[in-house]
């Protein structure tokens, strides 16, 4: 399970860029690997507001459909349409060209409740036993 | 490698992708008996089966006939085939299928139990199956009279007060009941817009909450796998127009807490849906009326031995209690002086959702198996379900822990660790089932369980099936450990092998064309 240093991590599995005017958001290598193959990618439009802890967008994969939620609120700036053709890409690279979308950060003290890699991997190891 | 023959071969039958190869074992010199080529494939020009009306009466003019209009010259390449051609076509593919009829088919949540045949003759009856949907009432008084007696037979076995049996599957079942709890409250002027549903739940109740215009809640069940009141009494607002839970929930346990549960909602002025897709582990032994339920939607396909899928349409009739008789589907069975009729006089009905009266010959078979067992006999048909699933549960325990310490009811929830331990996936283990001649359970369900094994055995096995199966489980376990590649790899001996099933919901294609050369 790749974890890498420098981002911020949600209890949902979602990874998050600590940038304070423009974040990143996708999900964590653990997570693409539990849903396992992913065929489908349903997310927001670029404006559209999301909020921490709310679901934003639908992945599904050939094991199940799971919701996405935010790890902080704030607009949508940018969205990578790329993935609607070809999702699997998330699978391939979760933490490069697999991003789902950019965010306008609206208050970036909500990065403070999130996790960093250690924990991270902590909550993971702690969730297989 | 001999899985990528097997593979290339069974692409005749697959086409789920352009990559699918013809057969690839003619280098063998004879042709793979388990490929099937399409209809389209074997067609050949001017071959048909026997044609008597041309034969005695020359070709027909159809332009002449139907008028221009309505004649196509534009299909092509339409199949032709002699009648053996056809016969075997499909004769072969009903021999590649897995069916309850040809295995045991332990698909968890589905309730795949053995369909009678006894029930099939009843439906046969010539004044069952020749009755035109369209007949009027006064001529078809038994149809009319046999769709009264279940209602009133499935009243008294869910402890409800009165039934629908329009609805035309489970799904539709929950549609119906969730558009009357909407109906229920407008009608007392509140405009109650949540539903709550626990997260174990089958994927059709959020669904269905949509379609009904409402928004989905979701309760957590606990540690232990059941819904707590306490839970509910958190959410409950008097936005929230039901809750909705299967019960037993879809963990294969019961929820203890039901009746607090039902009495805190009807505090609220809320009502309680129980999705009847588990009533396998009920009949006859506890009422959903008797927990507090308002509305439950019964599966004839699961619970009362119809047809599942292919094999015919299912049934979802919806039983509620008195306060929501008004709004069941109009129309009604009702009788006077002349007999049984169709009743429109329901003014708050929700309207009709299904033409005519439901999927007529499921209520049929469903009758039949309610008069052929008994009010006993379905009894004993629930604990004999519940007594196979814990005696599965039970010999898997040392290989496949439950994923839960609660007693189960009619199916049963299991782990493993051969993940962790050989790098072999649930969907491995499914698969590798196939080669015991075994149609795997339900798996990576419910949603709250790691790698779940959702195993029903329902009644109708015997105790050597459930032994032959634990046996190939166990089987398994241990050739996971010494071999893995080989359950990664399963199916080894079906015609199909493992068929790429991200490829196919990425990419699917869904026409046949014919390759012109």
């Amino acid at each position: 399970m790749e974890v890498p240093p420098g981002l911020k991590y949600s209890k949902e599995h979602e990874w998050v860029t600590a940038e304070e005017s423009v974040a990143t958001i996708g999900i964590t290598d653990h997570a693409q690997d539990q849903l396992g193959e992913i065929v489908y990618i349903e997310l927001p439009s670029v404006g559209e507001k999301i909020s921490k802890d709310d679901p934003f967008g639908v992945v599904e994969s050939v094991k199940a459909v799971s919701d996405i939620y935010a790890p902080i609120s704030g607009t949508v700036a940018e969205v990578n349409e790329g993935l609607r053709e070809s999702p699997e890409v998330i699978n391939e690279d979760p933490y490069g060209d697999g991003w789902l979308i950019k965010i306008r950060v609206s208050d970036s003290s909500e990065l403070d409740d999130l996790m960093d890699n250690e924990e991270y991997e902590e909550m993971v190891a702690k969730e297989k036993e | 490698m001999a899985a990528e023959g097997k593979m290339a071969s069974a692409g005749r039958i697959a086409r789920s992708t352009e990559e699918a190869e013809p057969s690839s074992v003619a280098a063998a010199g004879a042709p793979d008996v388990r490929s099937v080529p399409l209809l389209f494939e074997e067609s050949a020009a001017g071959r048909s089966g026997a044609d008597v009306a041309a034969r005695a009466i020359g070709e027909p003019d159809a332009a002449a006939i139907l008028g221009t209009g309505l004649c196509r010259d534009d299909i092509t390449g339409f199949p032709e085939l002699s009648e053996p051609q056809v016969m075997r076509h499909f004769l072969r593919l009903s021999q590649l299928n897995f069916g309850q009829a040809f295995q045991f088919y332990p698909l968890g949540s589905c309730t795949m139990k053995y369909n009678p045949v006894l029930n099939d003759e009843m439906a046969a009856l010539s004044g069952f199956a020749g009755l035109h949907p369209m007949t009027p009432a006064h001529l078809a008084q038994g149809a009319l009279e046999l769709m009264a007696r279940l209602e009133a037979a499935l009243a008294e076995i869910t402890g409800m007060d009165a039934v629908s049996l329009h609805p035309a599957a489970g799904a539709q079942g929950e549609l119906t009941g969730l558009l009357m709890a909407r109906a229920y409250h407008h009608k007392r002027g509140a405009a109650r817009h949540k539903v709550i549903i626990p997260d174990t739940a089958h994927g059709t109740n959020p669904a269905s909450c949509t379609l009904a215009g409402f928004e989905v809640v979701v309760a957590k069940s606990n540690r232990r796998g059941f819904l707590e009141a306490a839970e509910i009494r958190r959410l409950l607002s008097d936005e929230v127009a039901a809750l909705m839970v299967t019960n037993p929930n879809t963990l294969g346990i019961f929820e203890p807490e039901i009746a607090a549960i039902a009495g805190a909602l009807h505090e609220r002025g809320a009502l309680l849906y129980l999705d009847g897709a588990n009533m396998n582990a009920l009949l006859g032994v506890a009422k959903p009326g008797h927990m507090g339920a308002d509305i439950v939607q019964l599966n004839l396909h699961k619970t009362f031995a119809t047809p599942h899928g292919g094999g015919g349409p299912g049934a979802g009739p919806v039983a509620v209690k008195k306060h929501l008789e008004p709004f069941l589907p109009a129309p009604r069975l009702g009788r006077d002086a002349g007999g049984w009729r169709l009743d429109y006089g329901w003014p708050d009905s929700i309207g009709r959702l299904r033409a005519f009266q439901g999927n007529f010959g499921m209520l049929v078979r469903a009758y039949s198996f309610i008069l052929a067992l008994g009010g006993n006999g379905l009894a004993e048909a629930s604990r004999f379900a519940i007594l196979a699933a814990n005696y599965v549960r039970k010999r898997l325990e040392p290989h496949y822990p439950s994923a839960t310490r609660e007693p189960s009811m009619h199916e049963c929830v299991l782990t493993h660790d051969l993940e962790k331990r050989a790098g072999v996936s649930t969907l491995d283990i499914a698969k590798r089932l196939l080669d015991f001649g075994i149609h795997p359970p339900t798996i990576y369900f419910p949603l709250v369980v790691h790698g779940a094994l959702m195993i029903e055995p329902t009644e109708t096995e015997t105790r050597e099936t459930l032994d032959s199966f634990v046996a190939a489980m166990e089987k398994i376990y241990d050739e996971a450990l010494s071999n893995p590649e080989m359950v990664r790899t399963a199916p080894h001996t079906l015609a199909l092998s493992r068929v790429d099933e991200a490829h196919a919901a990425r990419r699917p294609v869904l026409r046949w064309q014919p390759t012109r050369a």
